[in-house]
C-alpha cells in the first residue's frame, strides 16, 4: 500500500466502489469464458482424452507444459 | 466497456505472470522431466521395445512448447480471473482493487490448483497408465469443478456471516466451510496410484514441488500485476 498522504496515492485512490452491473458484465463474461476455455482446452486436454484435430502434434508440442501444469497427459 | 477493459488487462496480466512461471518451470521443472524421461527410456530399453519416435524434439518441447502452453494457460486463467474480479468488485466488502485482486488470486490458486492437486497430484512422464487417461482426465476436471464450487459456497456463507456478525467471523466461517468440504467430498472420488515400480521417489517429489511452485508463481504474480493494471481503469471510472 502507498502512503496515504503521497500525492500519487490520492490521485488514483478509488472511493467507495460501485459494482459493475450484471447486464454490462454478461456479454463480456460469455466472450471471455469461451475464449479462456478454448485456450485451456488446447493446453490441457486436446489429443489426450479427447481429440478434435487428428495426430499427436498438439499433444507433443504442449507435452511438458501439460505435465507441469498438472493435467493428466498419457 | 469497463468489463471488456478489465478482461483484456486480465489476459495481459496472465501472460506476464506466465512468463515468470515459465522461467520457474524451466529452472526447476525441466530437469525433473528430463530425469523422468530417462527412466522411461531405460525401462522400454530393458523391455526390448523400440524407442518412441520423436515427432517434436525434446528441446522444442522444453522451450517453445512449454512457453506456449504456459502462456495459453496464463491468458486463459487471466481472462477467467478478470471476470470473477469484475463480478466481485463492489459486491464483496473489499474496496481496494489491489487487495481484492491479491485475495482472489490466492483463493484461485487454492481452489483451482492446490486442492485438486492434493487429490490428483501432477505426474511426470513415465507415471500413469495410458489406458486410464480418460478416467483420470474426467476425475481431475470434476475435482477442479467441485473445488471451485466449494470456494463459492464458502464465500457466500462467509459473506452472510460477515453481514450478521463481523468480518472476522465471516472469514473464519467461509474458510472453515471450504476446508470441511474440500477434505470430505473427495473421499467419494476414485484414487489414482499408477507410479511404476522403481520410479525414483525424489524425482516424483521434486517434480510435484516444481509443478505446484510454478502455479504459485503464476497465480501470485497474476494477482499483483492485475491489481496494478486494474487500479487506473477503476479510478478513471470512479471519476466519471
Amino acid at each position: 500500500m502507498m502512503h496515504p498522504s503521497s500525492p500519487r496515492a490520492r490521485a488514483i485512490a478509488v472511493p467507495a466502489p460501485a459494482a459493475i452491473p450484471l447486464g454490462a458484465l454478461l456479454p463480456w463474461a460469455v466472450f471471455g469464458l469461451l475464449l479462456s476455455v478454448l485456450m485451456l482446452y488446447f493446453v490441457g486436454a486436446e489429443q489426450g482424452a479427447v481429440s478434435l484435430i487428428s495426430g499427436h502434434g498438439v499433444h507433443e508440442f504442449v507435452h511438458d507444459g501439460r505435465h507441469l501444469l498438472g493435467f493428466p497427459c498419457h | 466497456m469497463i468489463a471488456g477493459r478489465l478482461l483484456a488487462r486480465g489476459m495481459i496480466a496472465g501472460c506476464l505472470a506466465a512468463a515468470l512461471a515459465f522461467v520457474f518451470a524451466r529452472l526447476f521443472g525441466e530437469p525433473q522431466v528430463a530425469l523422468a524421461i530417462a527412466f522411461e527410456a531405460a525401462r522400454s530399453a530393458a523391455e526390448g521395445a523400440a524407442p518412441e519416435p520423436e515427432m517434436i524434439s525434446r528441446s522444442v518441447q522444453a522451450s517453445y512448447g512449454l512457453a506456449t502452453a504456459t502462456l495459453l494457460y496464463g491468458a486463459g486463467f487471466g481472462g477467467l480471473f478478470a471476470l470473477v474480479f469484475s463480478f466481485a468488485y463492489g459486491r464483496l466488502s473489499l474496496c481496494s482493487p489491489r487487495v481484492l485482486a491479491l485475495l482472489l488470486a490466492a483463493a484461485g490458486f487454492v481452489a483451482v490448483v492446490l486442492v485438486p492437486d492434493l487429490k490428483y497430484p501432477p505426474n511426470p512422464p513415465a507415471v500413469g497408465n495410458p489406458a486410464t487417461l480418460g478416467l483420470r482426465t474426467e476425475t481431475y476436471f470434476v475435482m477442479i469443478a467441485l473445488s471451485i464450487s466449494f470456494a463459492a459456497i464458502g464465500c457466500l456463507m462467509g459473506q452472510k456471516v460477515a453481514q450478521m456478525r463481523d468480518a472476522w467471523s465471516g472469514w473464519l466461517c467461509g474458510i472453515a466451510v471450504f476446508i470441511l468440504l474440500a477434505a470430505l467430498v473427495p473421499y467419494g472420488l476414485p484414487n489414482v496410484n499408477e507410479v511404476p515400480d522403481g520410479f525414483p521417489a525424489v524425482v516424483l517429489w521434486r517434480f510435484r514441488e516444481a509443478a505446484i511452485g510454478m502455479q504459485a508463481v503464476l497465480w501470485g504474480s497474476m494477482g499483483l500485476i492485475f491489481g496494478a493494471l486494474a487500479t487506473p481503469v477503476l479510478a478513471a471510472r470512479a471519476r466519471g
